[in-house]
């Protein structure tokens, strides 16, 4: 008998989500359904806005009412705090959410031991009041150090644990720990407690703030292990969960404009939708301009476009494409073009993949520009840098985006680049664009390193500028270096001045060889008549001769018949050689007269 | 709710100021009877019959204990005199009982 297994999933009812984008994906799910979880960090690592969140969450999306147990701050002072976010917790707080205020102010004078039954059977009350389905205990921490005793500190987790337990909520815990857990005594123990032990990070790499999550413990269920990077942004906090190990990306034939027409002629028509195409180049070589191009070319198919920049603002980035003719502030009122300027160093490369995560989700775009990706670099170290820069064309890929990256490569050379951010590897086009430097110019060369399934160009263009955009010459190539600017005007005048002086050489042949041709003809006509009238007087002499022969004989006869010659026959004919000449028609004319004499 | 109120006797000169204290207990918890005791000594010691004690049992009137904001048990609140004053634990340790209620 065979049985057949079913997924490993775990039932739906098991767990609840927290909302927090990204954790409820690491966690399969989110918290365990009636249970309690642990969150522990350090302090400013997110503890509070995980938990407060997640109530936010529930209470909005699920109105499943909450209470904030709050050991650390004053509801005031929580409220204030959240006002950074889109959360609306004031008029939350009136409602679905009771703020207890469990923070023992400094005059409070503490006389000998107390315990929480007291403070149970008010959350209790308010549970019945309000329909609570959770519970935050936040700062469990500053309460625990107030017990004095570990042995006390052991006996009030466990009350905790027992209520929870006589009377199911979905729990959260969070307990500050500095450094490592070896400060307090209990959070071993606590943590055995748990059911769920997630562990909040941050940490500083290069001056840059890191934040993490990692959840190291899930009685029952799968996780994903691993630290995982955190980002805060308008709506809390987001954990940026790792992308598949497979890698599904379809493989559209349509073809996208790679800005203008003359760039997409190179490349066999345009770029594949949903390719990322990476441009690289030193400062200054209109990374920007083309990266500008293609994002305008995709506003006016009137697709979604999101043009993200690093380092430098959206507003110059718009001002500055105006120049040479790219118009995105249209794009942008009809909300058909997003931009988002990102400072590198403020946070981590990937809290950047995560806000950009989120900024895709937001915006759903079609098109998408990084301009310049290399900036991340700056982010919190290179290796860091290099995994986010990967991650994140996986990324866009994953959502079929068509994406035009940027990065300042330090040489002219673009084996450099392919050193840097090692991103080459996974666009599929490769534009390089680079500075020749000649006779006291700097010209702008465009070359198509590599375009993945694909016919493109293998020749070097230049590439120019001017108030109606960016544009593609051809350039010369002498003496095995490519001449631009000045040098491929001069070669253009040249060659235009050699072409001139072909023609005219060649008309001149023409006309000569016409003039020729003409002579001859006329020679060969006369030449005709000429032989015309030869052949005409030939005619003329033969039929004489043969009258004056005709005519002689008769004489003879005539002259035999006076004079009475003998009627004896000829002795000897004429001889041959002489037979038809005049002479020798003289000559018998003379012989027979003599003979007869 | 258990309401305490001692019987006036003229004959005790020591403090003429009437204290009212409220006591916040959790049922008969251990630190709680403890803390019904240290006070009984202290205010039998201390303040005569010039007090009024009002006991009230968290777990019994967890509401009126959220409205007055306490947070753990056992839990003394002096209303009067001003200021306020707040103690938290089984008021083990007399003199800062002493020192916060401002009879020492």
């Amino acid at each position: 008998m065979r049985v057949t297994k079913p997924a490993a999933t775990p039932p739906a009812r098991a767990k609840v989500a927290t909302g927090i984008p990204g954790f409820d994906e690491l966690s399969y799910g989110g918290l365990k359904l009636n249970r309690t979880s642990l969150l522990m960090g350090g302090p400013g690592s997110g503890k509070t806005v995980f938990a407060l969140q997640t109530l936010v969450n529930a209470a909005r999306e699920r109105n499943e009412p909450g209470i904030f147990v709050a050991f650390e701050e004053t509801t005031r002072q929580l409220i204030a705090d959240a006002a950074g976010f889109d959360w609306r917790l004031a008029p939350l707080a009136k409602s679905k959410l009771f703020f207890f205020e469990a923070h023992l102010s400094p005059e409070v004078v503490q006389s000998g031991e107390f315990d929480l039954r007291g403070m149970l059977a008010m959350l209790k009350a308010k549970k019945e009041e309000i329909g609570a389905r959770w519970i935050v205990f936040d700062g469990i921490d500053v309460l625990l150090t107030l017990l004095q005793s570990p042995i006390s500190e052991m006996r009030e987790i466990y009350r905790i644990r027992d209520w929870l337990a006589d009377d199911p909520m979905n729990a959260i815990v969070t307990a500050k720990v500095e450094g490592s857990m070896s400060a307090a005594v209990n959070y071993d123990f606590m943590q055995f407690m748990m059911d769920c032990v997630i562990r909040l990070s941050r940490r500083v790499e290069q001056g840059v703030s890191l934040h993490r999550l990692q959840i190291t413990k899930y009685r029952g269920s799968d996780f994903v292990a691993g630290e995982h990077p955190v980002s805060f942004g308008q709506s809390g906090m987001e954990i940026g969960a790792p992308e598949p190990p497979e890698i599904k990306h379809a493989a559209p034939t349509e073809r996208v404009s790679a800005g203008f027409e003359r760039l997409d002629r190179m490349l066999g028509g345009g770029l594949f939708r949903g390719s990322s195409t990476l441009i690289t180049g030193v400062p200054g070589t209109s990374k920007t301009t083309l990266a500008g191009k293609f994002a305008e070319a995709a506003c006016l198919r009137g697709e979604r476009t999101l043009f993200v920049s690093f380092d430098e603002g959206a507003d110059p980035i718009v001002r500055n494409l105006s120049s040479v003719g790219i118009e995105l502030e249209p794009h942008l009122k009809s909300g058909t073009l997003r931009m988002y300027s990102g400072r590198t160093e403020s946070i981590g490369a990937e809290d950047h993949l995560v806000k950009l995560k989120s900024l895709i989700r937001e915006h759903r775009p079609r098109c998408m520009v990084i301009d310049p990706i290399s900036a991340l670099a700056k982010a919190g170290g290179l290796s860091l840098a290099r995994a986010v820069a990967n991650r994140l064309v996986y990324m866009v890929k994953d959502e079929g985006v068509t994406i035009l990256i940027t990065a300042i490569s330090e040489g002219d050379d673009p084996q450099t680049e392919a050193t840097e951010l090692q991103i080459s590897t996974v666009a599929d086009t490769w534009i390089h664009l680079s500075y020749i430097v000649r006779s006291g110019e700097r010209n702008r060369a465009l070359t198509i390193i590599k375009s993945r399934g694909t016919w493109h160009s293998n020749q070097v263009r230049e590439l120019l500028l001017s108030n109606a955009g960016p544009m593609l010459a051809d350039v010369y190539t002498a003496g095995g270096e490519v001449l631009m600017g000045t040098l491929r005007w001069e070669k253009e005048q040249e060659g235009k001045t050699k072409t001139t002086l072909r023609q005219v050489e060649f008309d001149q042949k023409r006309v000569d060889l016409e003039l020729a041709e003409a002579d001859t003809h006329a020679r060969i006509t006369a030449l005709q008549l000429s032989l015309e009238r030869q052949r005409v007087e030939l005619a003329q002499l033969s039929s004489d001769n043969r009258e004056t022969l005709v005519s002689s004989s008769q004489r003879e006869q005539e002259l035999g018949r006076i004079r009475s010659a003998d009627p004896e026959p000829r002795a000897s004919p004429p001889p041959p050689a002489r037979g038809n000449g005049a002479n020798g028609s003289a000559k018998a004319k003379a012989s027979g007269p003599r003979s007869a004499r | 709710m258990i309401r305490k109120r001692a019987k006036r006797q003229s004959a005790v000169p020591a403090v003429t100021t009437l204290v009212v204290l409220r006591l916040y207990i959790a049922d008969s918890a251990p630190n709680s009877a403890r803390a019904i005791a240290n006070l009984a000594a202290i205010c039998k010691e201390h303040l005569g019959d010039q007090f009024e004690l009002e006991i009230i049992d968290v777990l019994e009137y967890p509401q009126r204990a959220l409205a007055d904001g306490i947070i753990v048990t056992p839990s003394l609140t002096k209303i009067s005199p001003s200021p306020l004053a707040r103690i938290v634990g089984n008021l083990s340790d007399t003199n800062s009982v002493l020192h916060a209620l401002g009879i020492a």
